[in-house]
Protein backbone atom coordinates (compact mmCIF):
# COMPACT_ATOMS: atom_id res chain seq x y z
CA UNK A 1 0.00 0.00 0.00
CA UNK A 2 1.15 3.46 -1.18
CA UNK A 3 0.39 7.06 -0.62
CA UNK A 4 2.06 8.14 -3.71
CA UNK A 5 1.71 11.65 -5.56
CA UNK A 6 1.60 10.12 -9.30
CA UNK A 7 1.42 12.47 -12.23
CA UNK A 8 -1.20 12.72 -14.65
CA UNK A 9 0.21 12.10 -18.47
CA UNK A 10 -3.11 11.91 -20.34
CA UNK A 11 -6.81 12.54 -20.15
CA UNK A 12 -8.81 10.69 -22.68
CA UNK A 13 -12.30 11.46 -23.72
CA UNK A 14 -13.96 8.13 -24.45
CA UNK A 15 -17.24 7.79 -26.05
CA UNK A 16 -20.44 9.15 -24.20
CA UNK A 17 -18.24 11.63 -21.63
CA UNK A 18 -16.44 8.78 -20.10
CA UNK A 19 -12.94 9.88 -19.31
CA UNK A 20 -10.24 7.45 -18.88
CA UNK A 21 -7.06 9.18 -16.77
CA UNK A 22 -3.44 8.06 -17.47
CA UNK A 23 -1.53 8.22 -14.47
CA UNK A 24 2.34 7.49 -13.77
CA UNK A 25 2.97 5.26 -11.51
CA UNK A 26 5.76 2.52 -11.26
CA UNK A 27 4.92 1.62 -7.83
CA UNK A 28 1.46 0.80 -7.82
CA UNK A 29 1.54 -0.44 -11.78
CA UNK A 30 3.86 -3.09 -10.27
CA UNK A 31 1.67 -4.70 -7.89
CA UNK A 32 -1.79 -3.88 -8.64
CA UNK A 33 -4.23 -6.73 -9.37
CA UNK A 34 -7.42 -6.61 -11.47
CA UNK A 35 -10.21 -5.79 -9.11
CA UNK A 36 -8.09 -3.68 -6.64
CA UNK A 37 -8.97 0.17 -6.20
CA UNK A 38 -7.52 3.33 -5.50
CA UNK A 39 -8.62 5.68 -3.20
CA UNK A 40 -7.51 9.34 -4.96
CA UNK A 41 -7.63 12.89 -3.57
CA UNK A 42 -8.64 15.15 -6.41
CA UNK A 43 -7.49 18.47 -4.37
CA UNK A 44 -5.14 20.21 -2.36
CA UNK A 45 -7.87 21.58 -0.18
CA UNK A 46 -11.04 20.43 1.94
CA UNK A 47 -13.21 20.43 -1.12
CA UNK A 48 -13.93 17.45 -2.16
CA UNK A 49 -12.91 16.32 1.69
CA UNK A 50 -12.77 13.02 1.59
CA UNK A 51 -10.91 10.55 -1.02
CA UNK A 52 -12.95 9.12 -4.36
CA UNK A 53 -12.44 5.42 -4.40
CA UNK A 54 -11.91 4.19 -8.53
CA UNK A 55 -11.24 0.53 -9.59
CA UNK A 56 -7.98 0.38 -11.73
CA UNK A 57 -8.90 0.07 -15.04
CA UNK A 58 -6.15 -0.88 -16.69
CA UNK A 59 -2.10 -1.19 -16.41
CA UNK A 60 0.39 -0.75 -18.91
CA UNK A 61 4.02 -0.98 -17.89
CA UNK A 62 4.22 1.61 -15.62
CA UNK A 63 1.11 3.69 -16.25
CA UNK A 64 -2.35 2.51 -14.62
CA UNK A 65 -5.47 3.82 -15.76
CA UNK A 66 -8.70 5.16 -14.71
CA UNK A 67 -12.34 5.14 -15.62
CA UNK A 68 -15.15 7.60 -14.41
CA UNK A 69 -18.17 9.87 -15.83
CA UNK A 70 -18.26 13.31 -14.12
CA UNK A 71 -20.67 13.10 -11.55
CA UNK A 72 -20.15 15.12 -8.98
CA UNK A 73 -17.13 17.66 -7.73
CA UNK A 74 -14.80 15.21 -7.25
CA UNK A 75 -14.80 13.70 -10.56
CA UNK A 76 -15.34 17.35 -12.24
CA UNK A 77 -11.92 17.93 -10.31
CA UNK A 78 -10.21 15.06 -11.97
CA UNK A 79 -11.67 15.54 -15.05
CA UNK A 80 -10.15 18.90 -15.47
CA UNK A 81 -6.16 17.88 -14.23
CA UNK A 82 -3.39 18.94 -16.87
CA UNK A 83 -0.75 16.63 -17.86
CA UNK A 84 1.63 16.49 -15.12
CA UNK A 85 -0.46 17.53 -12.42
CA UNK A 86 -0.26 15.57 -9.65
CA UNK A 87 -3.04 13.70 -8.00
CA UNK A 88 -2.54 11.78 -4.47
CA UNK A 89 -3.51 8.35 -4.65
CA UNK A 90 -3.37 6.01 -2.03
CA UNK A 91 -3.13 2.17 -3.38
CA UNK A 92 -3.62 -0.79 -4.06
CA UNK A 93 -6.46 -1.37 -1.56
CA UNK A 94 -8.79 -3.90 -0.96
CA UNK A 95 -9.11 -7.90 -2.67
CA UNK A 96 -9.15 -8.04 -6.25
CA UNK A 97 -10.80 -10.79 -8.95
CA UNK A 98 -8.83 -14.42 -8.57
CA UNK A 99 -7.98 -15.57 -12.18
CA UNK A 100 -6.32 -18.75 -10.80
CA UNK A 101 -8.84 -20.82 -10.30
CA UNK A 102 -10.17 -24.10 -12.44
CA UNK A 103 -12.01 -22.04 -15.52
CA UNK A 104 -11.61 -22.36 -19.19
CA UNK A 105 -13.76 -19.44 -20.09
CA UNK A 106 -14.00 -15.85 -18.19
CA UNK A 107 -17.74 -14.22 -18.60
CA UNK A 108 -17.56 -10.64 -17.94
CA UNK A 109 -20.63 -9.00 -16.73
CA UNK A 110 -20.93 -5.29 -16.44
CA UNK A 111 -23.59 -2.95 -15.72
CA UNK A 112 -22.71 0.48 -16.84
CA UNK A 113 -19.76 2.13 -16.01
CA UNK A 114 -19.51 -1.60 -13.85
CA UNK A 115 -17.10 -2.36 -17.12
CA UNK A 116 -14.34 -0.23 -15.39
CA UNK A 117 -12.43 -2.55 -13.96
CA UNK A 118 -12.05 -5.42 -16.84
CA UNK A 119 -9.95 -3.55 -19.34
CA UNK A 120 -7.42 -4.93 -17.34
CA UNK A 121 -9.10 -8.25 -16.23
CA UNK A 122 -9.14 -8.49 -19.69
CA UNK A 123 -5.87 -7.71 -20.54
CA UNK A 124 -4.68 -10.67 -17.55
CA UNK A 125 -6.66 -13.12 -18.95
CA UNK A 126 -5.08 -12.23 -22.60
CA UNK A 127 -5.21 -15.47 -24.30
CA UNK A 128 -5.10 -18.07 -21.76
CA UNK A 129 -8.54 -18.37 -21.76
CA UNK A 130 -11.60 -17.85 -23.67
CA UNK A 131 -13.29 -14.41 -22.76
CA UNK A 132 -17.30 -13.57 -23.01
CA UNK A 133 -18.03 -9.87 -22.00
CA UNK A 134 -22.18 -8.65 -21.74
CA UNK A 135 -22.24 -5.22 -21.29
CA UNK A 136 -25.59 -3.83 -19.74
CA UNK A 137 -27.11 -0.09 -19.36
CA UNK A 138 -30.57 1.81 -19.57
CA UNK A 139 -29.84 2.92 -22.78
CA UNK A 140 -27.14 3.12 -25.49
CA UNK A 141 -25.14 6.13 -24.27
CA UNK A 142 -24.53 3.94 -21.25
CA UNK A 143 -22.83 0.60 -22.66
CA UNK A 144 -19.64 1.26 -22.75
CA UNK A 145 -17.13 -0.92 -24.62
CA UNK A 146 -13.87 0.31 -24.24
CA UNK A 147 -11.41 -2.69 -23.69
CA UNK A 148 -13.46 -5.19 -23.77
CA UNK A 149 -13.13 -8.43 -25.61
CA UNK A 150 -16.15 -10.53 -27.73
CA UNK A 151 -18.89 -8.70 -26.10
CA UNK A 152 -22.83 -8.40 -26.44
CA UNK A 153 -24.80 -5.43 -25.22
CA UNK A 154 -28.19 -5.26 -23.73
CA UNK A 155 -30.16 -1.93 -23.00
CA UNK A 156 -33.20 -1.29 -21.04
CA UNK A 157 -34.90 0.45 -23.76
CA UNK A 158 -33.61 -1.05 -26.57
CA UNK A 159 -31.72 1.18 -28.30
CA UNK A 160 -28.63 -0.82 -28.40
CA UNK A 161 -28.43 -4.88 -28.71
CA UNK A 162 -31.13 -6.91 -26.61
CA UNK A 163 -33.68 -5.48 -24.87
CA UNK A 164 -33.89 -6.05 -21.39
CA UNK A 165 -31.15 -6.32 -18.58
CA UNK A 166 -27.84 -7.94 -18.86
CA UNK A 167 -28.57 -10.66 -16.49
CA UNK A 168 -31.36 -12.22 -19.02
CA UNK A 169 -28.75 -11.23 -22.13
CA UNK A 170 -26.92 -13.93 -20.23
CA UNK A 171 -29.80 -16.23 -19.53
CA UNK A 172 -30.11 -16.14 -23.51
CA UNK A 173 -26.46 -17.98 -23.58
CA UNK A 174 -27.60 -20.63 -20.90
CA UNK A 175 -27.14 -23.33 -23.16
CA UNK A 176 -23.32 -21.95 -24.31
CA UNK A 177 -22.10 -21.73 -20.55
CA UNK A 178 -23.19 -25.14 -19.41
CA UNK A 179 -21.40 -26.36 -21.51
CA UNK A 180 -18.35 -25.04 -20.80
CA UNK A 181 -16.09 -25.00 -17.49
CA UNK A 182 -17.11 -20.69 -16.76
CA UNK A 183 -16.45 -18.48 -13.75
CA UNK A 184 -18.67 -14.98 -13.78
CA UNK A 185 -16.67 -12.41 -13.08
CA UNK A 186 -19.25 -8.96 -12.13
CA UNK A 187 -19.19 -5.03 -11.67
CA UNK A 188 -22.13 -2.96 -11.56
CA UNK A 189 -25.08 -1.78 -9.73
CA UNK A 190 -26.12 -3.77 -6.48
CA UNK A 191 -29.63 -4.61 -8.33
CA UNK A 192 -27.81 -5.98 -10.92
CA UNK A 193 -25.44 -7.87 -8.71
CA UNK A 194 -28.37 -9.16 -6.85
CA UNK A 195 -30.28 -10.63 -9.57
CA UNK A 196 -26.85 -12.08 -10.84
CA UNK A 197 -26.52 -14.12 -7.56
CA UNK A 198 -29.50 -15.86 -8.07
CA UNK A 199 -29.28 -16.91 -11.54
CA UNK A 200 -25.73 -18.15 -10.64
CA UNK A 201 -27.15 -20.17 -7.52
CA UNK A 202 -29.92 -21.74 -9.94
CA UNK A 203 -27.53 -22.85 -12.19
CA UNK A 204 -24.49 -23.76 -10.16
CA UNK A 205 -22.40 -21.04 -11.71
CA UNK A 206 -18.93 -19.54 -9.96
CA UNK A 207 -19.15 -15.65 -9.26
CA UNK A 208 -17.04 -13.01 -7.94
CA UNK A 209 -18.28 -9.75 -8.00
CA UNK A 210 -16.93 -6.12 -7.85
CA UNK A 211 -19.39 -4.12 -5.16
CA UNK A 212 -19.43 -0.24 -4.12
CA UNK A 213 -20.13 1.27 -1.55
CA UNK A 214 -20.15 5.07 -0.17
CA UNK A 215 -16.86 5.08 2.03
CA UNK A 216 -14.26 7.37 3.87
CA UNK A 217 -10.89 5.90 4.21
CA UNK A 218 -10.56 2.98 1.93
CA UNK A 219 -8.88 0.72 4.06
CA UNK A 220 -10.84 -0.48 7.29
CA UNK A 221 -10.67 2.27 9.61
CA UNK A 222 -13.94 4.34 8.98
CA UNK A 223 -16.25 1.30 9.17
CA UNK A 224 -18.71 3.08 6.72
CA UNK A 225 -18.71 0.35 3.96
CA UNK A 226 -20.71 -2.60 5.64
CA UNK A 227 -22.02 -5.85 3.15
CA UNK A 228 -23.92 -8.11 4.69
CA UNK A 229 -22.21 -11.48 5.05
CA UNK A 230 -24.21 -14.69 3.90
CA UNK A 231 -22.10 -16.79 6.43
CA UNK A 232 -22.50 -14.44 9.80
CA UNK A 233 -25.36 -12.74 10.26
CA UNK A 234 -23.50 -11.05 13.14
CA UNK A 235 -21.05 -9.07 11.57
CA UNK A 236 -21.19 -7.16 8.77
CA UNK A 237 -18.33 -7.16 6.11
CA UNK A 238 -16.37 -4.31 4.73
CA UNK A 239 -16.56 -3.24 1.36
CA UNK A 240 -12.67 -1.69 1.44
CA UNK A 241 -11.03 -4.19 3.34
CA UNK A 242 -12.74 -7.77 2.70
CA UNK A 243 -13.84 -6.58 -1.09
CA UNK A 244 -14.74 -5.07 -3.05
CA UNK A 245 -14.58 -8.31 -5.04
CA UNK A 246 -16.62 -11.10 -3.09
CA UNK A 247 -17.47 -14.34 -4.29
CA UNK A 248 -21.10 -13.70 -4.44
CA UNK A 249 -22.33 -16.54 -2.25
CA UNK A 250 -20.63 -14.79 0.79
CA UNK A 251 -22.57 -11.69 0.56
CA UNK A 252 -26.07 -10.88 0.80
CA UNK A 253 -27.30 -8.63 -1.92
CA UNK B 1 17.69 22.94 21.09
CA UNK B 2 14.89 20.41 20.85
CA UNK B 3 11.47 21.90 22.39
CA UNK B 4 9.77 19.59 24.52
CA UNK B 5 6.79 18.91 23.04
CA UNK B 6 5.27 16.66 25.93
CA UNK B 7 1.91 17.73 27.48
CA UNK B 8 0.37 16.47 30.78
CA UNK B 9 -3.14 15.41 30.39
CA UNK B 10 -4.72 15.22 34.20
CA UNK B 11 -1.94 12.82 35.64
CA UNK B 12 -1.69 11.34 32.29
CA UNK B 13 1.85 12.24 30.67
CA UNK B 14 1.88 12.26 26.77
CA UNK B 15 5.03 12.42 24.79
CA UNK B 16 3.38 14.82 22.51
CA UNK B 17 -0.01 16.50 22.38
CA UNK B 18 -1.17 14.75 19.57
CA UNK B 19 -3.57 11.36 20.17
CA UNK B 20 -5.55 9.62 17.17
CA UNK B 21 -9.51 9.98 17.68
CA UNK B 22 -11.81 7.01 18.67
CA UNK B 23 -13.24 5.49 15.37
CA UNK B 24 -10.50 6.70 13.35
CA UNK B 25 -7.80 4.45 14.20
CA UNK B 26 -9.87 1.14 14.82
CA UNK B 27 -7.56 -0.87 17.42
CA UNK B 28 -4.20 0.25 15.61
CA UNK B 29 -3.12 -2.44 13.11
CA UNK B 30 -3.91 -0.83 9.81
CA UNK B 31 -2.66 2.58 11.17
CA UNK B 32 0.55 1.55 11.45
CA UNK B 33 1.18 0.55 8.00
CA UNK B 34 0.94 4.76 7.65
CA UNK B 35 2.84 5.75 10.92
CA UNK B 36 5.47 4.82 13.42
CA UNK B 37 3.00 4.25 16.80
CA UNK B 38 5.71 4.74 18.96
CA UNK B 39 5.76 8.24 18.01
CA UNK B 40 2.57 9.63 18.51
CA UNK B 41 1.14 10.93 21.81
CA UNK B 42 -1.48 8.35 21.92
CA UNK B 43 -4.46 6.32 20.80
CA UNK B 44 -7.76 6.11 21.65
CA UNK B 45 -9.63 2.60 20.34
CA UNK B 46 -13.28 2.70 18.33
CA UNK B 47 -16.09 2.85 20.55
CA UNK B 48 -16.11 -0.81 22.70
CA UNK B 49 -19.48 -1.56 24.21
CA UNK B 50 -19.66 -5.08 26.42
CA UNK B 51 -20.89 -7.48 23.49
CA UNK B 52 -20.11 -6.86 19.93
CA UNK B 53 -21.99 -4.93 18.05
CA UNK B 54 -23.11 -5.11 14.30
CA UNK B 55 -23.20 -1.15 13.69
CA UNK B 56 -26.14 0.27 10.90
CA UNK B 57 -27.04 -0.91 7.71
CA UNK B 58 -25.37 1.24 4.82
CA UNK B 59 -25.35 4.51 3.46
CA UNK B 60 -23.09 5.11 6.86
CA UNK B 61 -21.02 7.82 5.39
CA UNK B 62 -21.82 11.09 3.57
CA UNK B 63 -19.40 13.67 2.27
CA UNK B 64 -20.75 17.36 3.04
CA UNK B 65 -18.81 20.43 2.79
CA UNK B 66 -15.44 20.68 4.01
CA UNK B 67 -17.22 17.49 6.27
CA UNK B 68 -18.79 14.33 6.29
CA UNK B 69 -21.82 12.86 8.45
CA UNK B 70 -21.15 9.11 10.03
CA UNK B 71 -23.23 7.02 11.33
CA UNK B 72 -21.73 3.77 11.86
CA UNK B 73 -23.71 2.74 14.81
CA UNK B 74 -21.15 2.16 17.12
CA UNK B 75 -19.73 -1.10 15.22
CA UNK B 76 -17.39 -3.00 17.33
CA UNK B 77 -15.65 -6.31 18.41
CA UNK B 78 -16.89 -6.21 21.96
CA UNK B 79 -14.64 -6.35 25.13
CA UNK B 80 -13.81 -9.78 25.29
CA UNK B 81 -12.69 -9.99 21.45
CA UNK B 82 -10.71 -7.32 22.47
CA UNK B 83 -8.90 -7.95 24.91
CA UNK B 84 -8.07 -11.44 23.44
CA UNK B 85 -7.41 -10.30 19.63
CA UNK B 86 -6.73 -6.73 19.83
CA UNK B 87 -4.55 -6.03 23.03
CA UNK B 88 -1.62 -8.44 21.71
CA UNK B 89 -0.96 -6.19 18.86
CA UNK B 90 -1.41 -2.61 20.59
CA UNK B 91 1.43 -4.36 23.51
CA UNK B 92 4.14 -4.44 20.43
CA UNK B 93 4.27 -0.64 20.96
CA UNK B 94 5.11 2.43 23.52
CA UNK B 95 2.49 3.99 23.29
CA UNK B 96 -0.42 5.03 25.39
CA UNK B 97 -3.50 3.26 24.98
CA UNK B 98 -6.71 4.81 25.78
CA UNK B 99 -9.75 2.96 25.66
CA UNK B 100 -12.95 4.06 24.53
CA UNK B 101 -16.57 3.14 25.97
CA UNK B 102 -19.81 3.78 24.79
CA UNK B 103 -22.62 1.69 26.12
CA UNK B 104 -26.92 1.08 26.51
CA UNK B 105 -26.77 1.81 29.92
CA UNK B 106 -25.39 3.17 32.97
CA UNK B 107 -24.40 -0.60 34.36
CA UNK B 108 -22.90 -1.23 30.89
CA UNK B 109 -20.37 1.30 31.03
CA UNK B 110 -19.51 0.50 34.75
CA UNK B 111 -19.19 -3.18 33.86
CA UNK B 112 -17.02 -2.77 30.39
CA UNK B 113 -14.62 0.04 32.51
CA UNK B 114 -14.27 -2.37 35.74
CA UNK B 115 -13.32 -5.38 33.27
CA UNK B 116 -11.03 -3.31 31.12
CA UNK B 117 -8.95 -1.95 34.68
CA UNK B 118 -7.48 -4.87 35.00
CA UNK B 119 -5.46 -4.94 31.70
CA UNK B 120 -2.20 -3.56 32.09
CA UNK B 121 -2.01 -1.95 28.98
CA UNK B 122 -4.76 0.21 28.64
CA UNK B 123 -3.53 3.92 30.35
CA UNK B 124 -6.97 5.57 30.55
CA UNK B 125 -10.15 5.36 29.72
CA UNK B 126 -12.26 7.96 27.57
CA UNK B 127 -16.30 7.64 28.15
CA UNK B 128 -18.29 8.13 25.20
CA UNK B 129 -21.56 9.60 26.28
CA UNK B 130 -22.12 11.50 23.18
CA UNK B 131 -22.29 9.48 20.03
CA UNK B 132 -25.15 10.62 17.94
CA UNK B 133 -26.01 7.21 16.35
CA UNK B 134 -27.28 4.62 18.30
CA UNK B 135 -31.18 4.43 19.44
CA UNK B 136 -30.03 3.52 23.29
CA UNK B 137 -27.59 5.55 25.25
CA UNK B 138 -24.86 8.28 23.71
CA UNK B 139 -26.93 11.04 23.08
CA UNK B 140 -29.32 10.80 25.48
CA UNK B 141 -26.88 10.41 28.29
CA UNK B 142 -24.87 12.96 26.60
CA UNK B 143 -27.80 15.44 26.72
CA UNK B 144 -28.45 15.17 30.41
CA UNK B 145 -26.30 16.67 33.12
CA UNK B 146 -27.38 14.21 35.48
CA UNK B 147 -26.65 11.45 33.43
CA UNK B 148 -23.21 12.36 32.84
CA UNK B 149 -22.50 12.91 36.63
CA UNK B 150 -24.09 9.25 37.74
CA UNK B 151 -21.85 7.87 34.63
CA UNK B 152 -18.70 9.71 35.52
CA UNK B 153 -18.54 8.62 39.44
CA UNK B 154 -20.13 4.98 38.36
CA UNK B 155 -16.80 4.41 36.50
CA UNK B 156 -14.19 6.73 38.54
CA UNK B 157 -15.71 3.79 41.18
CA UNK B 158 -14.06 0.77 39.73
CA UNK B 159 -11.12 2.18 38.40
CA UNK B 160 -8.04 3.88 39.27
CA UNK B 161 -6.65 5.01 35.85
CA UNK B 162 -7.56 8.43 34.54
CA UNK B 163 -11.04 8.77 33.11
CA UNK B 164 -12.08 11.68 30.27
CA UNK B 165 -15.56 12.06 29.14
CA UNK B 166 -16.02 12.63 26.03
CA UNK B 167 -18.59 15.78 25.79
CA UNK B 168 -21.37 16.11 23.00
CA UNK B 169 -21.71 19.18 21.42
CA UNK B 170 -25.26 19.20 20.77
CA UNK B 171 -25.98 21.14 23.80
CA UNK B 172 -26.50 24.43 25.23
CA UNK B 173 -23.58 24.90 27.52
CA UNK B 174 -21.01 21.90 26.74
CA UNK B 175 -19.43 24.16 30.12
CA UNK B 176 -21.93 22.57 32.42
CA UNK B 177 -21.51 18.76 31.60
CA UNK B 178 -17.99 19.47 32.42
CA UNK B 179 -18.19 21.14 35.39
CA UNK B 180 -20.54 17.58 36.65
CA UNK B 181 -17.81 14.87 34.94
CA UNK B 182 -15.02 17.19 37.09
CA UNK B 183 -17.53 17.38 40.29
CA UNK B 184 -17.45 13.50 39.75
CA UNK B 185 -14.09 12.97 39.56
CA UNK B 186 -13.02 12.94 36.05
CA UNK B 187 -9.46 13.66 35.19
CA UNK B 188 -10.17 14.81 31.91
CA UNK B 189 -13.13 16.03 29.26
CA UNK B 190 -12.36 15.96 25.16
CA UNK B 191 -14.16 18.58 23.63
CA UNK B 192 -16.04 17.79 20.91
CA UNK B 193 -17.84 14.91 19.52
CA UNK B 194 -19.53 15.18 16.40
CA UNK B 195 -22.62 17.11 15.37
CA UNK B 196 -25.83 16.05 14.64
CA UNK B 197 -26.38 16.80 10.75
CA UNK B 198 -28.18 15.33 8.15
CA UNK B 199 -28.31 15.31 4.36
CA UNK B 200 -30.87 14.01 1.53
CA UNK B 201 -31.20 13.10 -2.05
CA UNK B 202 -33.25 15.66 -3.49
CA UNK B 203 -34.40 13.11 -6.27
CA UNK B 204 -35.98 10.17 -4.08
CA UNK B 205 -36.42 12.53 -1.34
CA UNK B 206 -34.86 10.12 1.24
CA UNK B 207 -32.28 10.88 3.41
CA UNK B 208 -28.85 9.69 2.58
CA UNK B 209 -28.06 8.11 5.60
CA UNK B 210 -29.97 4.74 6.72
CA UNK B 211 -29.60 6.03 10.49
CA UNK B 212 -31.27 9.61 8.77
CA UNK B 213 -28.71 11.73 11.06
CA UNK B 214 -25.51 11.07 11.28
CA UNK B 215 -22.63 13.13 13.61
CA UNK B 216 -20.49 15.89 11.66
CA UNK B 217 -17.06 16.22 11.85
CA UNK B 218 -14.27 17.19 9.66
CA UNK B 219 -13.23 21.24 9.19
CA UNK B 220 -16.21 22.18 8.50
CA UNK B 221 -16.64 21.89 12.81
CA UNK B 222 -13.51 23.78 13.79
CA UNK B 223 -14.69 26.93 14.90
CA UNK B 224 -17.26 25.17 16.48
CA UNK B 225 -15.40 22.99 18.60
CA UNK B 226 -12.82 25.91 19.24
CA UNK B 227 -15.73 28.04 21.23
CA UNK B 228 -16.93 24.95 23.13
CA UNK B 229 -13.30 24.51 24.00
CA UNK B 230 -12.83 28.23 25.48
CA UNK B 231 -16.34 27.98 26.94
CA UNK B 232 -15.09 25.23 28.73
CA UNK B 233 -11.55 26.75 29.61
CA UNK B 234 -12.98 29.88 30.74
CA UNK B 235 -15.20 28.62 33.32
CA UNK B 236 -13.84 24.97 34.59
CA UNK B 237 -10.66 23.88 35.91
CA UNK B 238 -10.18 20.63 34.16
CA UNK B 239 -8.12 19.33 30.96
CA UNK B 240 -8.98 19.33 27.90
CA UNK B 241 -8.36 16.92 24.87
CA UNK B 242 -9.46 19.32 22.17
CA UNK B 243 -11.33 17.53 18.68
CA UNK B 244 -13.12 19.03 15.48
CA UNK B 245 -11.78 18.89 12.09
CA UNK B 246 -8.10 19.00 12.72
CA UNK B 247 -6.16 18.48 9.43
CA UNK B 248 -2.65 20.39 9.97
CA UNK B 249 -0.41 21.93 12.71
CA UNK B 250 -0.99 25.02 12.58
CA UNK B 251 -5.13 23.51 13.42
CA UNK B 252 -3.31 22.09 16.92
CA UNK B 253 -1.91 25.27 17.71
CA UNK B 254 -5.13 27.14 17.58
CA UNK B 255 -6.74 24.25 19.65
CA UNK B 256 -3.86 24.60 22.25
CA UNK B 257 -4.48 28.47 22.35
CA UNK B 258 -7.85 27.89 22.79
CA UNK B 259 -7.20 26.05 25.88
CA UNK B 260 -6.77 22.61 24.80
CA UNK B 261 -4.00 20.81 26.69
CA UNK B 262 -3.85 17.96 23.76
CA UNK B 263 -5.63 17.16 20.68
CA UNK B 264 -7.18 14.17 18.19
CA UNK B 265 -6.85 13.78 14.98
CA UNK B 266 -9.77 12.16 13.49
CA UNK B 267 -11.52 12.46 9.85
CA UNK B 268 -8.17 13.67 8.57
CA UNK B 269 -6.76 10.24 9.33
CA UNK B 270 -9.60 8.83 6.49
CA UNK B 271 -7.62 11.43 4.30
CA UNK B 272 -4.18 11.14 4.79
CA UNK B 273 -3.50 8.66 7.30
CA UNK B 274 0.31 9.83 7.67
CA UNK B 275 -0.92 13.12 9.04
CA UNK B 276 0.42 12.52 12.56
CA UNK B 277 3.39 12.45 12.09
CA UNK B 278 3.62 15.50 9.62
CA UNK B 279 1.41 17.02 12.22
CA UNK B 280 4.08 16.17 14.98
CA UNK B 281 6.95 17.53 12.96
CA UNK B 282 4.97 20.98 12.03
CA UNK B 283 4.85 21.62 15.57
CA UNK B 284 8.82 20.92 16.58
CA UNK B 285 9.10 23.91 13.40
CA UNK B 286 6.68 26.27 14.89
CA UNK B 287 8.38 25.83 18.89
CA UNK B 288 11.84 26.17 17.49
CA UNK B 289 10.60 29.37 15.19
CA UNK B 290 9.18 31.08 17.93
CA UNK B 291 11.41 30.06 20.70
CA UNK B 292 8.33 28.16 22.54
CA UNK B 293 10.75 25.93 24.85
CA UNK B 294 7.51 23.84 26.00
CA UNK B 295 4.71 23.24 23.87
CA UNK B 296 2.28 23.01 27.06
CA UNK B 297 2.96 26.45 27.75
CA UNK B 298 0.43 27.27 24.90
CA UNK B 299 -2.43 25.75 26.36
CA UNK B 300 -5.25 28.32 26.99
CA UNK B 301 -2.57 31.34 26.11
CA UNK B 302 -5.59 33.12 23.87
CA UNK B 303 -5.66 36.53 24.56
CA UNK B 304 -9.69 37.32 24.70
Amino acid sequence: MFITNAPVKETIKLENDIILLKIYSPDIASVIKPGEFLNVKVSQTCFPLLRRPFSVCDVEGDHIFLMFNILGEGTKALANKNKEDLIDILGPLGNGFHLDDNFDTAVLVAGGLGVAPFPYLTRMIGNKKNIYSYIGGRTNTDVITYGMKNFKASTEDGSLGFKGNVVELLAQDIDTLKSEKIKIFACGPNAMISSLKQFCVKHNFDCEASTECAMACGFGICQGCPIESANNKDKYLLVCKNGPVFNIRDIVI
Amino acid sequence: MKPDLSVQVGPLKLRNPVLLASGTVGYGNEMSEFIDLNSIGGIVTKSLSLKPRKGNPPQRIVETPSGMLNAIGLQNVGVEEFLKEKIPFLNKFDVPLICNIAASTFEEYVECTRILSKEETIKAFEINVSCPNVKEGGLQFGNDVKAVGKITAGVKAVTNKPVIIKLSPNVSYISEFAKVAKDEGADAVSAINTLVGTAFNIITKKPKLFNVTGGLSGPAIRPIALAKILEIKKSVDIPIIGIGGIMDWKDVIEFMIAGSNAIQLGTVNFIDPSAAGKIIKGLEDYCIKYGIVKISSLTGSCIV
